[in-house]
């Protein structure tokens, strides 16, 4: 083929040389593809008509990692949040970045034999996160998903999460699941922008304003931890929780990735976690796995303690244990 | 002029535009209401678009199928078309482009993955490598045919080292489009229906035989159209690389099967659900024997001396696509997410909103191939050039 270059035809081929007669047709045909094709094109994007205003600002666009930001830009993207989160829903937060203290790495245990399934701890989590959500029911975007489990075995595949009626049964036992702020954690491995990492004191958080939406950690994670805003959140203005936090519980945007983050709001101030607090029997404990004298330290010294999906190699910093 | 007649060219240009205005359209609504508008959920949190993605990077990487006897081993009658394959792989990474952004769940945000704007997660993350090797991919082929076509239209004979050395990257180049997709699966530990290294070597059995396919029905159609001489030595060429992986491809799912199902372990849920149905749940399983049938009865055609004849061959090759074009999209991506690695089981069904943006990228694709096509088939003929009455 390569030798057919020097072998031209002497003739003009068809077509290239009877471009005097046609011009004005050919040319005014593809006008009219043209002006067809730029109607089509209109009529297609038709719909982003309806882009609320500020649902896409450039000032959005050219935000900095959240690892980037100076003190001066991040007091302005939180105030602008704070605006936004006023007009959109009618609740004027506190917002906040809190920091990580130094010499605190957190663990969280949590006692099989004391759960009782009564899921507190998934509506309190709703509470305080600010997730979106259907109606007063809906704690499907609730960071703690509560499996009632058939005795006998740890077995996620007996396990039924939409559970109705007393608790508990005494064919079953629960097993409250959330994000295990994994030591070796897949999901911020997957993240292919770094809007996902564990923070100094093992906590793993999102910057919602960094996520690009693409959900491979949520393929990732083997605890099913995460969650996604398929659309832009739901909360009524009377159950917003106004005291919000950057990297963890502010309301989202659409079309990021959440999760649980021990209320970093709240336990890097001292105080426990949402779910713990509300806890009805004493199932959960949490505290500084560095420091030896933590109630969390006693329990991983002298319980049985579980680790679920141990296989899957993430050295968990949440725990089960019996007793 | 490529495509003598003209009007049949047109009308099907008319018809892939409408179609990839409809898709835009479909995706405008999608950009404006959020990933909603889709059937995905939290526990099946991918499904069409990213089922389509994987099954077409293989079907971009398969162009290399053609570069190998062409440059490898001299084959004369590859090297006639390889250019067109070439082009294919180019619409086909376009398509896979596509189908990764209309997956996004922030779209505006999509400078974040590119350096300097933002902030790659590189190497640690298998999504940044795959961002790299797919537009990789697409700018070593449009340099080989750009170039190709270039040195053709002005009269010149190409410089080798300006392209040979490219080809053998690109060979290169497109295993690893394979690989590294394969590898987004496989590197999830909790994922156990992905987790295990026969993946990345099936991805690849079945992209050396689907692409291929793909291609064998293109070049009678190329041949049909455009009145451009294929002869049938390349595509009997073919036919014989499409047998070779498709038996590659049966065996390795036999093997998956087998580990799966005869040790019975924990694991052998998401396969279960893919193949039988799990709690009563089987929205797959009528779509995955489908494509078993097909692409069992198009591996015994291949095997058989009668796929020689064209009319044969090109049911085989159908058969083949559409069978792997289930079993690596959804048959791949839906059971990896069933249950959940909670236990959960949750179906997912696409919208008819997602199916139309789907078909749009379809469309788009083809839109792209047959505008390249009407480039370069005049170019390759010697019909448009710059210089038409000397040399």
């Amino acid at each position: 083929m390569a030798n057919q270059s020097g072998t031209k035809p002497s003739q003009p081929s068809p077509g290239a040389g009877s471009a005097p007669v046609q011009s004005r047709r050919t040319f005014l045909k593809a006008a009219g593809a043209g002006v067809a094709g730029v109607a089509g094109l209109v009529a297609a994007l038709k719909p982003l008509l309806e882009l609320e205003s500020g649902q896409i600002t450039l000032s959005d666009l050219l935000q900095k990692h959240y690892k980037e930001l100076s003190q001066d830009d991040l007091d302005r993207i939180m105030a602008r949040l704070a605006e936004k989160c006023e007009n959109e829903y009618g609740v004027k937060p506190n917002m906040r970045d809190v920091s990580a203290n130094d010499g605190v790495e957190f663990g969280y245990a949590l006692s099989l034999t004391k759960c009782v399934g009564c899921r507190r701890c998934a509506h309190a989590c709703l509470a305080e996160n600010n997730q979106s959500r259907n109606d007063e029911e809906d704690i499907n975007m609730s960071y703690i998903r509560v499996l009632q489990m058939k005795k006998g075995a740890i077995n996620v595949e007996t396990s039924d999460q939409y559970y109705e009626g007393e608790v508990p049964t005494d064919e079953t036992f629960y097993m409250p699941v959330q994000c295990h702020q994994c030591r070796e954690s897949p999901c911020t491995k997957a993240c292919p922008v770094e809007a996902t990492w564990q923070e100094p004191d093992g906590v793993v958080v999102v910057d919602y304003n960094w996520c690009i939406g693409c959900r491979y950690c949520m393929a990732a994670c083997p605890y099913d931890a995460r969650r996604f805003n398929w659309g832009k959140p739901k909360v009524p203005q009377d159950v917003v929780n106004p005291n919000q936090n950057y990297l963890s519980n502010r309301i989202r945007p659409s079309g990021v990735v959440e999760k649980c983050t021990f209320c970093l709001h709240r336990t890097r101030e001292g105080r426990y976690p949402a779910c713990l607090e509300v806890c009805p029997t004493g199932a959960r404990v949490f505290g500084n796995l560095l420091d030896p004298e933590s109630e969390i330290n006693y329990i991983l010294k002298n319980k049985r303690v579980y680790i679920l999906k141990e296989d899957s190699g993430t050295l968990p910093r949440f725990y089960y244990f019996f007793g | 002029m490529s495509f003598q007649g003209g009007g049949g060219y047109y009308l099907l240009m008319g018809i892939l535009a409408i179609l990839s205005l409809v898709g835009l359209n479909a995706y405008a609504k999608q950009f404006v209401a959020g990933l909603e508008s889709t059937g995905l959920t939290d526990q099946v949190s991918w499904g069409a678009y990213i089922a389509n993605f994987t099954f077409l990077v293989g079907v971009a990487a398969a162009a290399v199928m053609l570069v190998i006897p062409a440059y490898v081993y001299k084959n004369k009658a590859m090297h006639e078309v390889v250019l067109f394959g070439e082009l294919m792989a180019i619409a086909v990474i376009v398509m896979c482009l596509l189908f990764v952004t209309v997956d996004l769940g922030r779209p505006d945000r999509f400078l974040h993955l590119i350096p300097p704007f933002g902030k790659m997660n590189f190497p640690i993350s298998m999504l940044s490598w795959d961002v790299i090797v797919l537009n990789g991919y697409l700018i070593l082929n449009l340099h080989i045919c750009g170039y190709l076509l270039y040195c053709k239209f002005r009269g010149k004979q190409p410089t080798k080292k300006f392209y040979v050395p490219v080809v053998f990257i690109a060979i290169i180049w497109a295993v690893s489009i394979h690989t590294v997709t394969a590898f987004l699966y496989v590197g999830l530990a909790g994922r156990p229906f992905w987790n295990h290294p026969i993946v990345a070597p099936r991805f690849l059995a079945s992209a050396f035989a689907a692409g291929p396919a793909l291609l064998i029905i293109t070049f009678q159609f190329i041949r049909k159209m455009a009145h451009f001489t294929i002869s049938n030595e390349s595509i009997l060429l073919l036919r014989k690389i499409i047998t070779v992986a498709m038996l590659v491809n049966i065996f390795l799912l036999g093997c998956e099967v087998f580990t799966e199902f005869y040790s019975g372990t924990y694991h052998v849920v998401s396969a279960q659900y893919l193949f039988l149905g799990l709690h009563g749940h089987d929205k797959l399983v009528p779509w995955i024997w489908a494509a078993i049938s097909m692409n069992a009865v198009a591996m015994i055609l291949l095997v058989l001396p009668v796929s020689q004849k064209l009319g044969v061959l090109n049911i085989a090759c159908l058969l083949l696509f559409v069978g792997i074009w289930i079993e690596k999209g959804m048959g791949l991506i839906i059971p990896g997410f069933v249950p959940t690695p909670l236990g959960q089981v949750v179906e997912y069904q696409p919208t008819l909103n997602e199916t139309l943006i789907c078909m749009g990228i379809w469309a788009f694709g083809a839109l792209v191939y047959s505008w390249m096509l009407r480039m370069a088939i005049p170019i390759l003929k010697g019909q448009l050039s710059a210089s038409p009455g000397k040399a």
